[in-house]
């Protein structure tokens, strides 16, 4: 470490691994020793083939997945070795939107965004009401609130999760392929909405996906997970390196391509 | 056939009062006791701690032990149990202390393959935002698979509805016993089909009614 001051990582993972236990026995390594550092405010892709392990270290992000070894570090506590009760009250700080968006189909758009609120039981009634209608405004769906899931498109029903996720003011976004359900254009303005909260709100973003063009133009850092085992990590603005994985090489060609075309400030420096 | 109709019209009456008097008490306790096992036995067998599959296992030992066997055998082996709890061991009381016995287990596997159906994703969100397990039991398990849970209701009940017919053995009553008595022992074919009828008739309200509250329910 040089004479800067690096700020606190907002995500750590130090040494992390996860194996699991195959069906017909023997076992599949699917993150090998990976430490990693995500800072807060930027914008985090994870990329690989699959299988690479990829969704596994991001579902470590929140404990979904318990490394058998090493330790996770969310805003400097310590996951891992948190209590039950401790580490329900450190997931209200970290979103997560998933493929399949995951919406309770049972209950309207307005109580899907309202869960998170009222299973910690954090605000009364008119400010709940009121939160949840900022966060549905936040994605544009406020004329949805009293609609079921299955009346939505793929689209809305992202944005619905995503409304869902920030509505206890997570300090985190974790997102495991959040556009592989949707289609081209969904996928651009889905991607927008998840730059903007980042801008506006601050929110730290991890994000895991298939598409190397969409991150090249999303992500500030990025990091190619092979075989389970970080086999490189990169600032997506530097090109003075050349990079090593050819995964590497697509996102940072993606990335360039995005900041040619794109107006001056639209992008992150 | 008209007469004799009005000569066993009250007894039709009694009758259809002790069947409803049997289903009432068998589904509610069903529903009070067969729900939660449900419940347990779902989570014991989705969880991954090893005492909680371990109870799982026991659990679902027992449910299976007590639907292997037939109806009847069951009421009459719990006679001295049914003695205690109702305090006698005949009339539609006693009989609806084995149709209890026997419904609890049958309701809490149909419970259990209800919430299969939940998709894992979905409890998996809950988890990732902090929800404790009694949380994603009542906020998501069970208003999700709310509409198969009807369903699961509609179909235990026509099932018991059979069942309660047996219970003319130990002196039961029901719509079912009269069937049996008149028909089956006397030979009045008329009032036997009758009685048919009226189950008939039950049955199909049972599932129009069950089919009609799930579909409402379902919002997927």
């Amino acid at each position: 470490m040089n004479t800067t001051i690096a700020p606190a990582p907002l995500i750590r993972l130090t040494h992390a691994s996860k194996a699991f236990a195959l069906p017909e026995g023997g076992r599949f390594d699917a993150v090998r020793d990976i430490s990693l550092d995500i800072l807060p405010g930027e914008i985090f892709g994870l990329v690989g083939r699959s299988g690479a392990g990829k969704s596994t270290l991001l579902r470590m992000m929140n404990l979904l997945e318990r490394p058998d070894a090493g330790m996770v570090s969310v805003a400097g506590q310590e996951l891992t070795a948190l209590n039950p009760r401790d580490l329900r009250e450190a997931r209200r700080r970290i979103g997560m939107i998933y493929q399949h968006f995951n919406l309770l189909a049972n209950a309207t758009v307005f109580e899907n965004v309202a869960f998170p609120l009222r299973i910690h039981g954090a605000l009364n009634a008119p400010r709940l009401k009121a939160r949840v209608t900022e966060c549905l405004a936040l994605v544009g769906l406020l004329d949805k609130a009293g609609s079921y899931p299955s009346r939505l498109s793929g689209g809305q029903k992202q944005r619905v999760a995503i409304a869902r996720a920030l509505a206890s003011y997570p300090a985190v976004l974790l997102c495991d392929e959040p556009t592989s359900a949707l289609d081209p254009d969904t996928t651009r303005s889905l991607l927008a909405t998840l730059r903007d909260i980042n801008a506006r709100l601050g929110v730290t973003i991890v994000i895991v996906s298939h598409e190397l063009q969409a991150l090249g133009s999303l992500c500030h850092r990025a990091a190619v997970i092979e075989d389970g085992r970080l086999a490189e990590l990169f600032d997506l603005g530097d090109h003075s390196v050349p990079r090593t994985t050819s995964l590497g090489r697509e996102l940072l060609f993606y990335s360039a391509e995005a900041r040619a075309d794109a107006p001056p400030g639209e992008l992150h420096a | 056939m008209r007469e004799k109709l009005l000569l066993v019209a009250p007894e039709l009456w009694r009758a259809l009062g002790e069947t409803l008097l049997m289903l009432g008490i068998g589904l509610t306790a069903a529903v009070l006791l067969g729900g939660p096992l449900g419940v347990a036995l779902f989570l014991s067998s989705a969880g991954d701690s090893p005492r909680g599959q371990r109870a799982g296992r026991v659990l679902g030992w027992l449910v299976n032990t007590v639907r292997s066997f037939p109806f009847i055998i069951l009421m009459v082996a719990l006679v001295p149990f049914t003695r205690i709890v109702a305090g006698t061991s005949i009339g539609p009381l006693a009989a609806a202390v084995p149709l209890s016995f026997a419904a609890v287990p049958y309701f809490a596997r149909l419970v259990e393959q209800q919430l299969r159906e939940v998709p894992r994703g979905v409890i998996e969100a809950a988890e990732a935002m902090g929800a404790t397990r009694l949380q994603i039991v009542m906020r998501v398990l069970l208003p999700e698979a709310r509409s198969g849970l009807v369903l699961a209701l509609t179909v235990l009940a026509i099932s018991f509805l059979s069942y309660s017919a047996v219970a003319g053995v130990v002196g039961g009553g029901g719509i079912g016993d009269l069937a049996i008595r008149y028909g089956y022992y006397r030979f009045e074919t008329d009032v036997m089909v009758i009685t048919v009828a009226i189950l008939i008739a039950i049955v199909q309200l049972i599932q129009f009614g069950g089919g009609r509250i799930a579909r409402r329910l379902d919002k997927r």
